[in-house]
C-alpha cells in the first residue's frame, strides 16, 4: 500500500518522498512507541521484565548458575556479543550444575515473541504450552527481555 | 522516484525535525495506533486536496502496517 501512496505523492508534485515498507509493525516489533486509542498495557512489551539474566556462549555453567541465583532468577539467555538470542538455561540445566560451557548446556532456539505482540494471545500461549515465560525479542532477534507467566496473568 | 527507507533512517529524518510523516491506513487502523507524529490520509484518499497541508519542500515519509 505505501508504495502507491508514494508513487502517487510523486505525481502530485512532491520531490522528497521516502517509503517505509515495513511499517508500523516494524516500528512496534523493536519496542519502539506507538501513539492512539490502542493502550500499550494491552502489548507484550508492557510487562517485559529487562533484567532477567544473560550469558555468553562460553561462560561456564557453574559460574552462571551462581550468578542467576545471587540475582534471585531461575532462568539465563544466552546470548552471542550482539545480544541476540542463542538458547535459553531453564531450571534443570541450572539445577544440574554441570562442568561445561553455557553454550553445551542450553535448549537452543527458544521460541520468541516480540514487544508489540498482544498480551492476552501471549498468556494464552504459555497456558497452551506450559511455559512460565517467553522471551521477547526484537524482529533481529536481539533480546529485549522475559515476559513471566505470573507477572502477565 | 520513492526512495525505499529503513526505521533507523525514518528515525534520524524525524529527529532531524524535516520530515512529514504519513500513515496511509485507514482512519480506525491510524486511531488505534500510530507512529508519534504522524497524520492519517488514507491511500484511498490520498489527492492534491488531502496533501495540501503538506509542505511540497519538506521530505514525506509514507508507510502502511507492513509490506502487503
Amino acid at each position: 500500500m505505501s508504495p502507491r501512496a508514494a508513487w502517487r505523492l510523486e505525481s502530485i508534485g512532491f520531490g522528497r518522498v521516502y517509503d517505509y515498507t515495513a511499517g508500523k509493525a516494524d516500528w512496534g516489533s523493536f519496542g519502539l512507541p506507538l501513539e492512539g486509542q490502542r493502550p500499550s498495557t494491552t502489548r507484550v512489551g508492557a510487562y517485559t521484565r529487562g533484567d532477567v539474566p544473560t550469558c555468553a556462549p562460553t561462560d561456564r555453567l557453574q559460574e552462571v548458575c551462581d550468578r542467576v541465583e545471587a540475582a534471585g532468577w531461575d532462568t539465563c539467555f544466552v546470548v552471542n556479543a550482539q545480544r541476540v538470542v542463542l538458547g535459553r538455561l531453564g531450571r534443570s540445566a541450572l539445577s544440574a550444575r554441570r562442568d561445561v560451557t553455557a553454550e553445551e548446556a542450553m535448549s537452543a532456539g527458544p521460541s520468541t515473541v516480540r514487544p508489540s505482540f498482544e498480551l492476552d494471545k501471549a498468556c494464552a500461549r504459555m497456558h497452551t504450552q506450559n511455559l512460565t515465560g517467553l522471551p521477547v525479542t526484537r524482529s533481529d532477534g536481539v533480546l529485549l527481555g522475559l515476559l513471566r507467566r505470573a507477572g502477565s496473568d | 522516484m520513492p526512495t525505499p527507507i529503513g526505521r533507523d533512517a525514518v528515525k534520524r529524518l524525524l529527529r532531524e525535525g524535516q520530515a512529514q510523516l504519513v500513515e496511509v491506513l485507514p482512519a480506525d487502523e491510524y486511531a488505534d495506533e500510530h507512529l508519534p507524529g504522524a497524520i492519517n490520509i488514507p491511500l484511498k484518499s490520498l489527492d492534491r486536496e488531502t496533501t495540501a497541508s503538506l509542505d511540497l519542500g519538506r521530505p514525506v515519509i509514507v508507510y502502511c502496517y507492513d509490506y502487503q
